[in-house]
């Protein structure tokens, strides 16, 4: 195996896993805050990427779209919590998988109205001229989807480990009735793990479009990808749900060059299966 | 007063496809029923995994796909008698159900809606990869028809008295299982899986059997499937399609034989009169799901029957029961 192709596949794959990071965040978030796996996180993927497009078309500047689409989509966030997950009087997991998943469906289709099945295209955040790496050559774009994850993550960090808020928040996740005794109101850190993981949805969403196109339907197997790694990660633990993110990317590519580009997306669903089957007492820690 | 024995369900449902066999002569009402008794089939199954397992299944168009390329490849590309095929499809979805049911049931929470999800995806894209034994995204053709003691069922009639009384049949075991000893574990099981473990039920066994079963019911309606359309295609068994399922049981009710029907027959027949219904599908869809499991849990009809009471009950001035 020659070295320049490898080296060129370690890079598109830890740009596409950089994305699935961010996504699996999004699911740990939740999932940390309420045990709800909610399934409609790839569509505020979707969201982020299309509104941003729309936002770009009417001013043209990337800063602003790429704020005004993370600010639209954490609201949009907001009010699925809101409106279709707190009015829940049974909350048992079959109930919230199907209102999450039934949500996603819904999303999926108010943005084939809004927007068509046209895929749009976002520029990249600073030009197309691409550079060399040895071998390999890299997109100034996979840059920035490396950068801007590695900065977002140290942020989550800072904020859950140095803030009050972050604090709360864990303490919420770790006992929620300790915390409340404290004084921490649950519902608004269900709503506000709700926006986090909306936001980080949408800015994985906006950072991937300049290389991928945004279209109404990206969302769910992006989604869906983003839960594998979390799966793979355990669903319990951030650094977990980044690795995972890693982990799946690089395999993703190394299998599409490497065996067939056709089962491409088979490879993460697969890497979900063997999880599951052979390491499941590990993977959700805490949860029932 | 009307005897009680009259207003049997199962009586009206055999009356029903006497009367329709009878009177109907036209084609494509036909096979739209025909279609209604296909999917309830398929709704049935996983309404007894959701109802009373209190299990879901994400990919349950997998096993519909696994019954009708079995049928379809077994039939069409090797020749082999339809009804060993369809056998086979039996046999090859069992061993499968249950080799994902086994670890990821003996867990309780998601892990099959995770594993059902992650294995309908990879079913899916094998079909449309696999094109020497599939044919691809184009599709499988040729799939001979059914025959029934030399008699090819090659009409939409004919196969309506294939597929309704057999329907019949099987609606009529699911309602003994459900209120067979195993259905009383299932139904003890949904209640308090510790309070059901400790009563000597073997959650995990009975879990494990409603989740084959249905998986079975699934397959069956696969092969009818391949053999009523003698062509089949990927597009038919994707993740859409599960969702699809899922929301028939929703709108029917959850823990309802009958529900299953109606849920089946609305959203079979909605799409044909409605020709809008298709740009909005997907959004119906998704409204049906939510909309449903946050006001109507017990599903449409019944949560409508419940609504109604409780209005009458709060006219009376009686206090609102619990």
């Amino acid at each position: 195996m020659e070295l320049a192709p490898l080296l060129q596949y370690l890079i598109s794959g830890l740009t596409n896993g950089a994305i699935y990071a961010l996504i699996a965040l999004g699911f740990v978030i939740i999932y940390h805050a309420t045990t709800i796996i909610n399934f409609a996180q790839g569509e505020m993927v979707m969201l982020g990427a299309l509104s941003s497009i729309s936002i770009y078309h009417l001013y043209p500047s990337l800063l602003l779209a790429f704020l005004g689409g993370v600010v639209l989509v954490t609201l949009v966030g907001i009010i699925f919590e809101r409106l279709a997950l707190r009015p829940v009087k049974d909350p048992s997991p079959i109930t919230l998988i199907i209102i999450t998943v039934g949500g996603a469906v819904f999303i999926k289709g108010v943005a084939m109205l809004l927007w068509g099945k046209d895929a749009y295209s976002l520029p990249s955040f600073s030009g197309d001229q691409p550079f060399h790496l040895g071998p390999a050559t890299i997109l100034p774009q996979n840059l920035w989807v490396l950068g801007l994850t590695g900065v977002v993550l140290l942020a989550l960090e800072a904020f859950f480990r140095l803030t009050l808020v972050g604090k709360a928040m864990r303490a919420c996740a770790y006992n929620p009735k300790a915390a409340r005794l404290v004084g921490i109101s649950h519902g608004r850190m269900v709503q506000l793990s709700f926006a986090l993981a909306a936001a980080l949805g949408a800015g994985a969403g906006i950072l991937i479009a300049p290389l991928t196109l945004g279209v109404y339907d990206m969302g769910t197997m992006l989604g869906l990808k983003g839960f594998c790694a979390a799966i793979l990660g355990g669903l319990s633990s951030s650094f977990g749900g980044v690795l995972g993110g890693l982990i799946l990317g690089v395999a993703e590519s190394l299998a599409t060059g490497l065996i067939s580009s056709g089962y491409r997306d088979a490879v993460a669903f697969f890497i979900l299966l063997v999880v599951l089957f052979l390491r499941p007492q590990g993977l959700i820690r805490g949860g029932s | 007063m009307i005897p009680k024995g009259l207003l049997n369900p199962w009586l009206f449902f055999g009356a029903a496809v006497l009367l329709l066999a009878g009177v109907l002569n036209n084609d494509y009402y036909l096979t739209l029923i025909n279609f209604i008794g296909i999917y309830t089939l398929l709704v049935v199954g996983l309404n007894l995994l959701m109802g009373y397992g209190g299990q879901i299944s994400l990919g349950h168009a997998a096993f519909f796909g696994i019954g009708a390329y079995s049928s379809g490849i077994l039939t069409a590309t090797c020749g082999v008698n339809p009804w060993l095929a369809l056998l086979a499809g039996l046999v090859i979805c069992g061993i499968t159900a249950f080799l994902i049911g086994v670890p990821s049931l003996k867990l309780r929470g998601y892990y099959l809606a995770i594993a059902t999800l992650g294995f309908g995806i990879i079913v899916y894209i094998f079909l449309n990869e696999a094109e020497s034994l599939t044919g691809g995204p184009s599709g499988l053709a040729g799939i001979p028809n059914l025959s029934l003691g030399g008699l090819e069922l090659n009409t939409p009639k004919r196969l309506f008295l294939l597929i309704w009384p057999l329907l019949g049949v099987i609606l009529g075991l699911s309602a003994n299982l459900v209120d067979s000893r195993t259905g009383r574990a299932l139904r003890a099981l949904h209640e308090s899986e510790a309070a059901a473990q400790s009563l000597g039920v073997n959650t995990a066994r009975v879990k494990i059997m409603i989740f084959v079963w249905s998986a079975l019911y699934a397959s069956l309606a696969g092969s009818l499937y391949a053999h009523t359309m003698n062509f089949i295609a990927p597009s038919s068994f994707g993740f859409m399609f599960s969702i699809k399922l899922v929301t028939m049981v929703v709108l029917g009710g959850m823990a309802s034989i009958w529900g299953s029907l109606l849920g089946a027959a609305v959203l079979t027949v909605l799409p044909e009169i409605l020709t809008m219904f298709h740009d909005y599908e997907v959004i119906i869809f998704g409204a049906i799901l939510m909309v449903v499991m946050i006001f109507l849990p017990r599903g449409l009809v019944r949560g409508i029957l419940d609504l109604w009471e409780f209005r009458r009950y709060k006219k009376e001035g009686g206090s609102i029961p619990t």
